[in-house]
């Protein structure tokens, strides 16, 4: 850990501001960013703290959806009467993830802004594109069990490490953020995570200090809700695999995956498949898919994992 | 005490206090968290600044230049190390891998150089300032290819699980040849780390020309002697203190970079320095069990018996390293004329592979017992019945060796009784519960009991408090307890009056703990030493020490009666003794058994596989408090459902080392991991181990747990994986379609 300089911010605007300096960062939950920067793959010279700016409340949208603040812990979040009674994958895919201590203090902000788990990217012995640009990537032709095998570029074969944010996509959340000029913008989740392409260090669609203030979620989808995550072991792992999905009654709806890819999947172009079964979906989701030799069991078990949710979705 | 005769009656027998399921007598400050681990020793030397390791970036080469002006330079600095600054060190009689010093290195995250400062922090940092040039050259890191020219080569693990390079007994090739039933498979196991809770940590204080290391050992003597080697030292200047272990399981027998790296910083420093290696240093700094190649060949008569047993197995190790002694096992747990098993060993540059829990029967059972389950389905025989058939009274090399106990078939039926096993289906891939693939697997336990010496010293004082003074360690095992019961039972003691001390050089050397050797020998020690304290005891007090009874705090003969303490007088009474072994091991095979029994869900979508329960049978002598005993072998089970199903280092063939070197990414189970787990000891004394009558049930636990798994898997789904460990990957092209 280097020697960094901290603050508190008094608003979002503020927060905005003093993020424009060199070096700065926001810290909430700092559940992701605090181990980073002991390792040395996050080196910040400022630390923002965000955590006393009062964008901890969960609030009816007027459009009818809810606006969730960006300080809502986890815990919170999922434990929400609205999100478990009309946004089910929501609350199952928070519950997936991390420990209850995690998500006691990890914050709807920070789980869409976690970094990859990619092996490569924790070692700062190796290279990585993601932790210091230009210098390639080790994870390809490596140890690729876990990684990308959809999207990814011979620049980075990251995944996305998030449950939540699969549940964001599935539901079309809405990112909201203020800039360091005081603007305010609304990023749809789907345009909110990029794919790594030559520049894997920029994972997100956030300008330099930009601040995000909340998430929304659109009026409930209805249907029945699911986020089956496949892991090695029961507890406490990255999803090899995982599937949020919303089924509606006649057999349509909308599906997003995690631990495929550089940004949580969703294709809605092949929702359109849904009724045919998990196969022709999933053939379609994943369509163009370049698994490793490591990896490929994961678009057989993103099918199977689609699958097993259809089932139920029937039952 | 020399125990060179089958054990007789004696005070132990008595089993007031021995053989009760006592709470730990330090878990009250283990609860409360005032059991300082070594890392926590703060008040034990003053002015403690802190070490920061660096490790090597690359697998294989060269150091060329080390520049640590910035890093001298950076705030709260004291000191900076480098492997640059002295030749090589001494290797400690147990160490493989060069723990420090020369230019050359052999492996990933070999230490390299300490940075010493005022704060962790800065430690840390300044360590990350040290820029290093390297001419890295080629290494080899693949055990598959390697393994096709690995030559044969004996092997010792330390533990006691030797095996010569090749062993013969018939014709095995022949026998095998005309076998009318065979199996002949390959069964990989992979590299796996201790991943104790609390990491290798020491701190070093210098008093002129001696050092006092206090740290996180199992074996106290042993690194002693191995720390003076390497610093250069007489064994009399070094002084190891170890009363608390955070875990072991074999990571932490031998002497390793922290104690060496807080020793040379302290010397830099001039003052206490504290080190302790971060988690991905555990993982390649430090030792793991090898990944092992395992080819098992059985042939057996259409009677289900076994004519010809074949075990070869191939693992790798840094130069000068062992191989794992994976055969092990099966040259005793089965009967057979004709018999084959070999160990060959590739050199590889990946860092050192050594002993971890049960080392060579852990992972030689995780194959055997799959072969053995294999060959039950080939005969048509139910599993339980196969080894039934195949039990030896006998040690099958050499016949005229009975084993001192030998319960494996009663462990198989009464665990068959209790688990149900009569309602596994034969027939694979038939049993499903919802989305779940139910099935039942088994295996057989095995490991050998090893006889060691251990002393101790035992201090009466006149409130008739017995003080025991042991080097032996409490890993989390129950040390603390099952000595206190010793001495408890053996001076006719309530356990509150006996206090217990440990984990220090400077008391009588002892077992230690290794190889499930520590429970039965170091209380063998204290028994020896209480032996003796009661005839000093008997003698001030003008007892016949054959007539004394020590019962409730006094000393009895016919009606005369004095409390304990009186014989201590002002300046106490100590005595002091060891626990020696004459030739019983070699005129008796002594082996502990179990019957492991296991029910796993394979989900029929997806292929992940949950344990719904467990169960151990286990007949391991006189067991000297089943509470712990038992924690011993719930927590071994735990760690069989790991390497069975998560637990793997993953190696980069490329770039040499183990990649998920933190617990996020190498998996061990976690609680919702482990359903139901039951334990059952049966009632044995084994005259044969010790005054005792005791045995080791710590490495038990854990062999043949991870076979049990993976022929319950093979029960619920027909989908038989030989290579470890059975991730979802391996199963789900084999499994039902899904519409």
């Amino acid at each position: 850990m280097r020697p960094f300089t901290y603050e508190r911010a008094r608003s979002p605007a503020e927060a905005a501001a003093a993020a424009q300096r060199p070096g700065a960062r926001f810290i909430a939950g700092g559940t992701n960013l605090l181990d980073l920067m002991k390792l040395q793959i996050e080196t910040p010279a400022h630390l923002i703290d965000v955590n006393g700016l009062g964008l901890d409340r969960i609030e009816a949208a007027p459009e009818g959806g809810l606006r969730i603040g960006a300080l809502v812990r986890n815990t919170d979040l999922a434990a929400d009467e609205r999100v478990r009674r009309d946004y089910g994958v929501l609350s199952r895919a928070l519950l997936a993830g991390a420990t209850g201590q995690l998500r006691n203090k990890a914050t709807t902000a920070g789980n869409l802004l976690q970094r990859t788990r990619c092996p490569y990217f924790y070692d700062t012995n190796t290279a990585c594109n993601k932790r210091q640009p230009g210098s390639g990537c080790s994870a390809i032709g490596g140890s690729t069990r876990g990684l990308a095998v959809i999207g990814a570029s011979e620049a980075c074969i990251a995944t996305h490490p998030s449950d939540m944010a699969v549940a964001m996509r599935a539901l079309d959340a809405v990112v909201e953020t203020v800039r360091p000029d005081g603007t305010e913008r609304a990023i749809p989740v789907a345009a909110f995570h990029r794919l790594p392409g030559d520049t894997p260090h920029i994972e997100t669609a956030l300008e330099a200090g930009e601040f995000i203030t909340a998430v929304t979620l659109p009026p409930p989808a209805g249907g029945r809700q699911f986020y089956r995550k496949v892991r090695d072991r029961a507890s406490y792992a990255f999803a090899l695999v995982s599937v949020a999905a919303v089924v509606q009654r006649d057999g349509t709806g909308r599906v997003a995956l995690g631990g495929v890819a550089h940004k949580p999947w969703r294709v809605e172009a092949a929702e359109g498949e849904l009724p045919r079964g998990a196969g022709p979906a999933m053939a379609a989701i994943l369509e163009g898919a370049r698994p490793t030799h490591e990896n490929a069991f994961k678009v057989k078990l993103a099918e199977r994992a689609l699958a097993a949710v259809l089932a139920e979705a029937k039952g | 005490m020399k125990f060179d005769t089958p054990a007789t009656r004696n005070p132990i027998d008595q089993m007031r206090v021995v053989g009760k399921p006592i709470d730990r007598i330090d878990g009250p400050r283990k609860t409360t968290g005032t059991a300082p681990y070594a890392y926590e020793r703060h008040d034990a030397a003053p002015n403690q600044a802190y070490g920061h390791v660096l490790g090597a970036g690359i697998a294989k080469g060269r150091i060329v230049s080390m520049d640590t002006a910035a890093a001298k330079a950076a705030p709260g600095v004291v000191a900076i190390v480098t492997t640059l600054d002295m030749p090589p060190l001494a290797k400690g009689q147990t160490n493989v891998a060069l723990l420090f010093g020369g230019a050359e290195v052999h492996h990933y995250h070999q230490a390299i150089a300490v940075a010493v400062a005022e704060t962790f922090e800065q430690a840390r940092d300044a360590a990350a300032m040290i820029r290093v040039s390297y001419a890295p050259e080629p290494g080899r890191f693949d055990l598959a290819a390697a393994a096709k020219d690995a030559p044969l080569s004996s092997g010792d693990s330390e533990e006691g699980s030797g095996a010569p390079a090749e062993d013969r007994v018939g014709d095995f090739e022949a026998a095998f040849a005309a076998a009318p039933v065979r199996l002949d498979a390959t069964y990989t196991t992979p590299d796996e780390s201790h991943a104790a809770m609390e990491p290798h940590a020491s701190i070093a204080a210098w008093e002129g020309e001696k050092v006092t290391i206090w740290t996180s050992n199992q074996m106290i003597a042993w690194g002693k002697r191995d720390l003076a080697k390497t610093l250069g030292i007489p064994a009399a200047n070094v002084r190891l203190d170890s009363p608390f272990v955070g875990g072991g399981f074999g990571g932490k027998l031998f002497l390793r970079a922290d104690a060496v790296m807080a020793a040379l910083a302290a010397r830099a420093a001039g003052r206490p320095v504290k080190v302790a290696l971060t988690r991905p240093q555990v993982a390649n700094n430090t030792t793991h069990r090898p990944a092992t190649i395992q080819r098992i060949r059985v042939g057996a008569g259409r009677d289900g018996r076994i004519t010809a047993i074949a075990h070869e197995s191939t693992s790798g190790n840094l130069k000068d390293g062992k191989p794992e002694t994976a055969v092990q096992q099966t040259k005793l747990l089965y009967a057979g004329a004709n018999r084959l098993t070999s160990l060959r060993l590739a050199e590889l540059d990946l860092p050192e592979g050594n002993a971890m829990r049960a080392p060579g029967e852990a992972p030689g059972l995780m194959a055997l017992e799959i072969a053995m389950d294999e060959m039950a389905e080939k005969l048509g025989l139910d599993p339980v019945e196969f080894r039934v058939l195949n039990d030896t009274q006998v040690d099958p090399e050499h016949p005229e060796r009975p084993f001192s106990q030998r319960q494996l078939v009663q462990c198989l039926r009464q665990g068959a009784e209790r688990f149900g096993w009569n309602r596994r289906n034969a027939r694979p891939g038939e049993r499903r519960e919802g989305n779940w693939l139910v099935g039942m697997g088994m295996a057989a336990g095995f490991r050998n009991n090893m006889l060691t010496k251990s002393a101790a010293r035992v201090r009466l004082d006149r409130e008739g408090v017995v003080t025991v003074e042991t080097d032996m360690t409490d890993i989390g095992t129950g040390s603390y307890t099952i000595i206190a019961q010793t001495a408890a039972e053996t001076m006719g003691l309530p356990i509150e009056k006996v206090v217990v001390r440990l984990g220090d050089s400077d008391f009588p050397a002892s077992a230690g703990s290794g190889g499930q050797w520590g429970a039965n020998n170091s209380t063998a020690g204290v028994f020896a030493a209480c032996m003796k304290l009661r005839e000093a005891v008997a003698q001030k007090l003008g007892f016949n020490s054959a007539d004394a009874v020590f019962a409730e705090g006094e000393v009895r003969a016919g009606n005369r009666r004095a409390p304990l303490g009186q014989a201590a007088g002002e300046g106490g009474l100590v005595a002091e003794d060891l626990i020696e072994y004459g030739d019983l091991a070699k005129r008796y095979q002594q082996s502990t058994f179990a019957g492991h029994f296991v029910e796993v869900g394979v989900d029929a979508f997806t292929g992940e596989t949950r344990v719904r329960r467990m169960l151990a049978v286990c007949a391991a002598g006189r067991i000297l408090n089943p509470k712990s005993a038992r924690s011993q072998v719930i927590g071994a089970m735990t760690m069989g459902v790991g390497a069975a199903l998560t637990e793997e280092l993953s190696v980069d063939k490329r770039l040499g080392f183990f990649v998920n070197h933190d617990l996020a990414s190498y998996e061990v189970p976690v609680h919702a991991d482990i359903p139901h787990q039951e334990v059952v000891f049966l009632d044995e004394a084994d005259p044969i181990s010790s005054p005792m009558k005791a045995k080791g049930v710590g490495e038990l636990g854990l062999c043949g747990v991870g076979a049990a798994v993976a022929n319950a898997i093979h029960n619920a789904t027909g989908i038989r994986v030989r290579d470890y460990p059975i991730t979802l990957d391996k199963l789900l092209d084999r499994l039902p379609p899904v519409a």
